[in-house]
């Protein structure tokens, strides 16, 4: 029977069973998020109006202009982005320092370092709480930023290394040697030279350091206090259950919250992929 | 002239020169050693003296008392439930993950779609993973709401005749946030898988078709062998991490109702910031430290194999 249909027309069903199966996959991650897109603009009576519909009368920018009017939830907005980019700033020095005396040096004890570094990565986050709590408290850090910002840094800072170096790697040193004999020193070579060159390396690191950092909830959770030092994910929660659920504000704030990653990942799509398998897919 | 240089040339500064040369790497590298032990050796070790006393930070002077912690830990109920629960919701996790993951992959990778369309599914379907956990967990509370969009897609199909209440139901809220979690962690799998499978050379198939094999074979004895280490540190990884999760628990049911939830995390969570015993927290932090690196030292030992 099969023989009956000639070539290209079996390739052309064969396309066709293929885009139907992505599309019904992509209900998968589709669905959810237009319903969330789609909740943002209803009003919240509306919210579980029956029979639901994505565009219903009530559509309109509402809960949008509730939440950048209100300074309260901008102010976890701002704590999010400030946090965040001083998390990426500093782990992006410490790292760069870090990856290159890996990248270009023999030393004692590399290897172990090495080992405590990609180690520190499956240290869960439960277990470092209880004392980074007493020692926040006890450094007089809690309900600073400085205190997510140093605490932040545990997990960014092994994979900005481990990825610096292995850009690194790929550099050949040449590059630092013409440095050193025009009589530059190992320093002048990693920032003029390098580090320009290294410039994808770094965007990915970058982003991906944003990102965790944009994320983290539990010690953002612990390590702040009062609601004027949220971040967005814990600030989002805080909508829930003061009096009744504001769920159309809620999603409003949740397109908010993941507009930057979005963004970010929209502009590096290749950085940010190469960022995210870095650590399984070993080319 | 640079430093390195100056005393390069000077051969009578040679010694000096070449201890200046042992110490670089280590000032290149004194702001992460800083870190690190600060961030990690340092509350490393607090932890496991906390599991070790009783209850510390609540008491002025803490008593030593051994394992006794480790004893209460160990055979509470509620620990135990915990752990159950912890290691259900990561194995299906994991396991869903990596089928999913490779499922969409190999539909995003198939040469039968132009390049743009499986561009522009590949945004679609990676998008979960740009969603931070606190608002993933929002968004399916909404879904899951009894009488939410979920329930009536469920009820217009004739799949249920009644609402079900997801996240608070006993029987059904275990299996929920297992969902959540595999909704909001295949991206990571299908990325990764994604560019394994793109890393396949193309004549390793040609051959393959030429000896005579059909599509199953070729995946059976081409595909899955090639993506073997990238499919073992992907489930390493997921295990380590999925392991970890709080976030997504604490904000869709808290570990209820009851404890049907409960994972490790917020178990331990719950002992030192609601009950504010926070050794027998730290007992349970230890546990759960140590439990992460019996997987993780499969995971050095497989990354150091590969670097080698």
């Amino acid at each position: 029977m099969l023989n009956a249909i000639s070539r290209p027309a079996k390739i052309r069903i064969a396309r066709a069973l293929v885009i139907i199966a992505l599309l019904i996959g992509a209900l998968l991650p589709g669905f959810p998020v237009l319903w969330m897109l789609s909740s943002s603009f209803k009003s919240n009576m509306d919210i579980f109006a029956y029979p639901p519909a994505l565009i219903t009368d009530s559509f309109s920018f509402g809960a949008y202009a509730a939440v950048v009017t209100s300074p309260e939830k901008l102010r976890f907005f701002l704590n999010s982005y400030l946090v965040s980019m001083f998390v990426t700033i500093l782990t992006l020095l410490v790292g760069i320092l870090g990856g290159y005396s890996f990248s270009r040096y023999e030393f004692p004890f590399k290897r172990p370092l090495n080992m405590v570094i990609i180690g520190v990565q499956a240290v869960p986050p439960i277990t470092l709480l209880i004392p980074y709590f007493s020692l926040i408290v006890f450094l007089k850090l809690h309900n600073t930023y400085a205190a997510l910002v140093l605490t932040y840094m545990v997990f960014t800072l092994s994979y900005a290394i481990i990825m610096m170096t292995g850009y690194f790697n790929t550099l050949p040193r040449q590059l630092d040697e013409a440095v050193m004999i025009d009589g530059g020193s190992s320093f002048v070579a990693l920032w003029r030279v390098l580090v320009p060159i290294s410039l994808p390396g770094i965007v990915s690191v970058g982003v991906y350091t944003f990102m965790l950092a944009w994320n983290e909830f539990l010690f953002a959770l612990t390590l702040t206090k009062t609601t004027d030092m949220r971040t967005v994910p814990v600030g989002i929660q805080l909508l829930m259950g003061q009096h009744s659920y504001e769920w159309n504000e809620m999603m409003a704030m949740s397109v908010l919250g993941c507009l930057p990653v979005l963004l970010l990942f929209l502009f590096f799509q290749r950085y940010f992929i190469a960022g995210m398998t870095a650590g399984s897919v070993k080319g | 002239m640079s430093v390195d240089g100056r005393f390069a040339a000077n051969p009578k500064t040679n010694n000096l020169y070449r201890i200046w040369k042992r110490v670089i790497p280590y000032g290149y590298l004194s702001p992460t050693i800083l870190l690190l032990a600060v961030l990690s050796f340092l509350p490393i070790g607090m932890v496991v003296y906390y599991s070790v006393m009783d209850n510390v930070i609540m008491n002025q002077n803490p008593a030593f008392v051994g394992a006794a912690n480790y004893v209460k830990i160990l055979t509470d109920g509620v620990f135990q439930t915990a752990l159950g629960n912890t290691l259900y919701f990561t194995l299906m996790s994991v396991v869903v993950h990596l089928i999913l993951g490779l499922t969409f992959a190999m539909l995003l990778n198939s040469k039968l779609v132009s390049p743009f369309t499986r561009s522009v599914f590949r945004v679609v379907y990676i998008l979960p993973w740009v969603f931070t956990a606190s608002i993933i967990a929002i968004l399916w509370r909404l879904m899951l709401n009894p009488n939410g969009v979920i329930n009536y897609l469920l009820e217009w199909s004739g799949l249920v005749s009644q609402k079900i209440e997801w996240l608070s139901s006993r029987q059904l809220a275990l299996h929920a946030v297992t969902f959540i979690n595999i909704w909001s962690g295949y991206p990571f799998y299908m990325v990764s898988l994604l560019a394994g499978l793109q890393g396949i050379p193309d004549e390793i198939y040609e051959a393959g078709t030429i000896d005579g094999a059909n599509g199953p074979q070729l995946f059976r004895y081409v595909t899955l062998p090639q993506l073997r280490p990238i499919i073992i540190s992907l489930a390493m990884l997921d295990f380590i991490w999925t392991m970890q999760q709080f976030t997504l628990i604490w904000m869709t049911t808290g570990g209820g109702p009851g404890r049907v939830t409960e994972m490790l995390s917020t178990f331990t969570y719950k002992l030192a910031f609601s009950t504010y015993e926070f050794s027998l927290a730290s007992t349970s932090a230890v546990v759960i430290l140590v439990l992460s690196m019996f997987v993780a030292l499969f995971y050095v030992r497989r990354q150091r194999a590969s670097d080698a």
